[in-house]
This record gives structure tokens, C-alpha cells and sequence, in this order.
């Protein structure tokens, strides 16, 4: 077991985020939401943000996204500058935000109607497709508020795959699950992620979560939010988030996490 | 079937006590028709073929006023939720005139248009569009933001996502704002047909009128009759279909 770290940049970058900077007018002043981030990740990479609340990771994965713009600094997707969202880089949200007034089907088909040089038969296959991907072909025409919570993030997860999307980013996408269902989905995600040799970047609280799905675990700091460190986890895959590997990672991420919080307010 | 056979027998019992207390000659027989008279006038007047005359002449401008109002009203709603400077003025007004009873919109109509169709298109008009506007604003107000994202993320936007998620996701209040302004309108259209004479047309409030010039008790009960009907209908046909869709899309129950 190894526990590599640094800012080593991988060699083809398709993500480029270069020194962004953030800011936000509110009522009580400017909000400092990211400063300097620099940030690269590789194609088909799996690359989990973690940090305390406040520390900006939504704001960047919806840079990425192309749904925020960047203060200063560059956010740059297979080459080309991010200057609005597309399908090449789906979301998938905290909360699931499917269309309550479309069924599951409705909703992942919402994503293929816009996606032009389909025809309509082709766009119902692979909405039926990526539903039996993530074991719903039997929930194909429910009503989203007959999917269970677990289920809602499976509908999620195949709307945003169906444009056969380069990159994936998703915002703390399984936070409202329990545990058991969460496990199901780690594996899910794996499976599919090796199999479309998508790239991911993936948000989230939890530590061991973020241990047993990455390549690397990149650590934040609030106010501002900055980058502290980075860790490439190299355990074999699948893994399992109650072994003691993932755990003696986890243990250590969490322990620099509490230094920069005890430490780095003046940094 | 157990619901239609209590409300069956709910109305049963209603006739019937109103024939009980119309045999017992509790009150003058002027004053509380027969049922059979009721029943005898509406007869008569489906024969002669007038009753379905007055119900186009007012259906057809409830109908056109209701769908102006409707196709007016939606897309200003949608903008005075929008924009800022229309919310403080269009928005404001509307505000203001949804809470004037519809009925006071007929003398202005009157000295504005005469006694004539455009009147009463006007006071139809007016009484759906205020809170047809209302409703689509505060429908468009309350969409969760994450939806107008997620939908951009997937390559919707400008007029796409107007119709697409903007229009659904409020829904829920624009179906009610359209009930209101149907109530609003189906009732200041009855004041303004009571009220005035339009040489163009007579219609279910005329009939109504005339029932009470002519002491016809029968008359006006039966048109009283025929006007809850077509309310109970209208919302079978026109609402109807749009909640039965939203409880089931959104699992909302009655
Ligand atoms: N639209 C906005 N307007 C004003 N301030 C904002 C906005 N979005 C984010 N912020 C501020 O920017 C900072 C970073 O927010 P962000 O949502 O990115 O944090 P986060 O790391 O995702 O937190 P969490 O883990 O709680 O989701 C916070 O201080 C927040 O208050
Ligand atoms: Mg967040």
C-alpha cells in the first residue's frame, strides 16, 4: 500500500482547470468562493473533491459544467474553453432535480431529444439502454414520485450517461442514500465508468466514499477555497469500502483534512 | 359505483323533499316551482329549441373570452415573472384588479363597447386574465431552479426550455389560476347578460332575466339548474383531465 501525493499533473489533461478564481456579490458583502485553483484530470480518470462545507466544490463542478463562469483562470474541456454547458459534460445533481411531470423514460429521453443525428426509434433504444444499464427496464414508465430514493439517482445517472457524455461530474450524488443502496451504486458506477471509459469527477463528504471510487482524492480548504493536497489511491479494483485498505487511506486523508482546518485559516 | 350510488341517492332524496315540501304547499307555489314544472319548462325550451340557442350564445363567449384571456394571460405571467420592471407594473395591476369582483367590469364595459358582444368578450376577458396572470407568475416563481440547470446541462435552452420545463414544472398553478379565472368569468359573464340586453344574442343570464320579469319561477330555477350543469361539465372536460395528470405525475392526492 502506497500513498502517493502531490500536484504531479497527469500527462493528457482532458479537464484544464488553470489558477481559477471566484467570487460572489451577496447581501453581506463578496463571498471568496474558490482562489488559485489549478486542477488537471486525465481522461477517463475518476477524481473525487473532498473538503468542509463552504469550500467551493459545488462552484467548481458547475464551472466545469459550464453553468457558472470563472472569475479569472480557465476552465478548459478537450481542448476547448468552457463557455456554456454540453452535452459532452453531464451533471448529476445532489438532489436527483429529475422532471417530477415525465416518467423515468420521459426523463432520460428529455437529454437524447435535444442530441441532434438520432432518429427517434434510435433515441428510444438507448433510453431503454442505459434504463436496463442501471437495472430499471421494469420502472421504464413509473412516475418519479413512485421511485424510491436510490431508485431517483438511477434514473439520474442513466439521463446524464445517455448523450454518451466524455464527462461526468456529479455533486454529492448518492449523500440522501443509505448505506446499503449506496454500496449497490458504487458498484454500478465502477462497472459502467471502466465500461464507457468515461471521465468522472465526483463530490462528496465522506472520505471512504471518495477512497474506494478514486484515482486520486483532492482535498479542499474553505474560505477561500483553495486546494490543499492531493492523493493518488492505488488499490486494486473492485473495492470495498469496509476493507482496511480503504479505511487506513481514509484514516489519513481525514487527519490532513483536520490539520489544514486547524492550521490553515492564515495560509 | 358505491360513490355514484350515495351521490345517487343523495339527490334523490333532495327531489324529493323538494316535492314533499311542494305538496305540502309550504310556501306559495309561486314562490317554490314543482319539480315537474322545472322539469316540464326545460322540456319546452329543448323542444322549441331555445334552450340550446342561449346555451351557444353564452358558451361562445365564455369560450372566446376564456381562451383570450388564457392565451394572454399565460405568457404575460410568464413575463412579469421575469422581468423585474413588469412584475412592478403589470404585476402590480394585476394584483390589484384580480381583486375587484369581475362583476364590476360590466357598466365599464358598457359605456366603453354599448350593448354589444365586445362588452360582454370584455368583462369575460377581464375576468380571467388577472388571475390567469397571477397564477403563471407565481407557477414560474416557484420552479425549482435545479430543473432550469439540470435542463441546460442537457442542451435545452431559450424558448426550449420555456416550454419545456418552465411551462410543466408550474403547472400545478397555472391549472389553478386557470379554474379561477373560469369562476370569474363564467360569473361576471351571468352579471352582464342579467344586467343588459344584447340584440346579437340571448343567452342562459337573458333567459334568467326574463324568467324573473315574467314571474316564471319554473323558469328561473331551471336556468339556475342548467347553469350549475354546465359549470359541473365544464370542469369535467376542461380541468379534469389536468389534475387527473398531475396527481398522477406528481403524486399528489385530492
Ligand atoms: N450563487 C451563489 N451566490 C452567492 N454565494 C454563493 C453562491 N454559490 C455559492 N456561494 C458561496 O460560495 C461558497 C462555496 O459554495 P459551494 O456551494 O461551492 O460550496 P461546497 O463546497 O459545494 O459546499 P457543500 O459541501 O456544503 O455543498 C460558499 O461560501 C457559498 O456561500
Ligand atoms: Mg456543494
Amino acid at each position: 500500500m502506497t500513498l502517493a501525493h502531490g500536484l504531479s499533473a497527469p500527462t493528457s489533461a482532458h479537464l484544464a482547470i488553470e489558477k481559477v478564481s471566484k467570487w460572489f456579490e451577496t447581501s453581506r458583502g463578496p463571498v471568496h468562493a474558490l482562489d488559485n485553483v489549478s486542477l488537471q484530470v486525465a481522461e477517463g480518470e475518476f477524481v473525487c473533491l473532498v473538503g468542509p462545507s463552504g469550500c467551493g466544490k459545488s462552484t467548481l463542478l458547475n464551472m466545469i459544467a459550464g453553468l457558472e463562469m470563472p472569475g479569472q483562470g480557465s476552465v478548459v474541456a478537450a481542448g476547448q474553453p468552457v463557455k456554456e454547458p454540453s452535452r459532452a459534460r453531464m451533471m448529476m445533481f445532489q438532489e436527483a432535480a429529475l422532471f417530477p411531470w415525465l416518467d423515468a423514460f420521459g426523463n432520460v429521453m428529455f437529454s437524447l431529444k435535444r442530441k441532434p443525428g438520432l432518429t427517434d426509434a434510435e433515441r428510444r433504444d438507448v433510453a431503454e439502454y442505459y434504463l436496463k444499464l442501471v437495472g430499471l427496464e421494469k420502472f421504464m414508465h413509473a412516475n418519479i414520485h413512485e421511485l424510491s430514493g436510490g431508485m431517483k439517482q438511477r434514473v439520474a445517472l442513466a439521463r446524464a450517461l445517455a448523450p454518451n457524455p466524455r464527462v461526468l461530474l456529479m455533486d454529492e450524488p448518492f449523500a440522501a442514500l443509505d448505506a446499503m443502496t449506496r454500496e449497490q451504486l458504487y458498484g454500478d458506477l465502477q462497472r459502467i465508468w471502466k465500461q464507457r471509459n468515461v471521465t468522472i469527477v465526483f463530490v462528496t463528504h465522506n472520505v471512504r466514499e471518495a477512497v474506494s471510487l478514486g484515482d486520486r482524492v483532492v482535498l479542499f480548504s474553505p474560505h477561500p477555497g483553495r486546494i490543499r493536497e492531493e492523493f493518488t489511491v492505488t488499490l486494486p479494483r473492485p473495492r470495498d469500502i469496509n476493507s482496511v485498505e480503504v479505511a487506513g487511506y481514509a484514516t489519513r486523508i481525514t487527519r490532513a483534512l483536520k490539520d489544514h482546518m486547524e492550521h490553515g485559516a492564515g495560509i | 359505483m358505491k360513490r355514484f350510488l350515495t351521490a345517487l341517492f343523495f339527490f334523490v332524496l333532495l327531489i324529493a323533499a323538494w316535492h314533499w315540501a311542494y305538496a305540502r304547499r309550504i310556501w306559495s307555489p309561486v314562490l317554490v316551482p314543482s319539480p315537474e314544472s322545472v322539469v316540464r319548462y326545460i322540456w319546452e325550451i329543448a323542444l322549441d329549441g331555445s334552450l340550446w340557442s342561449s346555451t351557444v350564445v353564452t358558451m361562445k363567449r365564455l369560450v372566446a373570452g376564456y381562451f383570450i384571456g388564457l392565451l394572454a394571460g399565460v405568457p404575460l405571467g410568464f413575463l412579469t415573472a421575469r422581468v423585474q420592471a413588469l412584475r412592478d407594473t403589470v404585476g402590480v395591476l394585476a394584483l390589484g384588479l384580480q381583486g375587484l369582483p369581475s362583476v364590476c367590469w360590466v357598466p365599464l364595459a358598457l359605456l366603453w363597447f354599448g350593448q354589444t358582444e365586445s362588452a360582454m368578450l370584455f368583462v369575460v376577458v377581464m375576468g380571467t386574465l388577472w388571475s390567469v396572470i397571477l397564477a403563471t407568475e407565481t407557477g414560474v416563481r416557484n420552479v425549482n431552479p435545479i430543473y432550469i440547470r439540470a435542463a441546460r446541462t442537457m442542451g435545452s435552452s431559450g424558448l426550449h426550455t420555456w416550454v419545456n420545463v418552465m411551462l410543466p414544472a408550474s403547472l400545478p398553478f397555472i391549472v389553478s389560476g386557470m379554474k379561477q379565472g373560469w369562476a370569474f368569468a363564467w360569473r361576471s359573464l351571468m352579471a352582464a347578460e342579467i344586467y343588459v340586453t344584447i340584440i346579437t344574442g340571448f343567452g342562459l343570464g337573458h333567459l334568467l332575466h326574463y324568467g324573473r320579469e315574467l314571474n316564471a319561477m319554473e323558469q328561473v330555477v331551471a336556468i339556475m339548474l342548467v347553469i350549475v350543469l354546465i359549470g359541473l361539465l365544464a370542469d369535467k372536460i376542461l380541468f379534469s383531465p389536468f389534475e387527473k395528470f398531475l396527481h398522477r405525475r406528481w403524486g399528489t392526492e385530492k
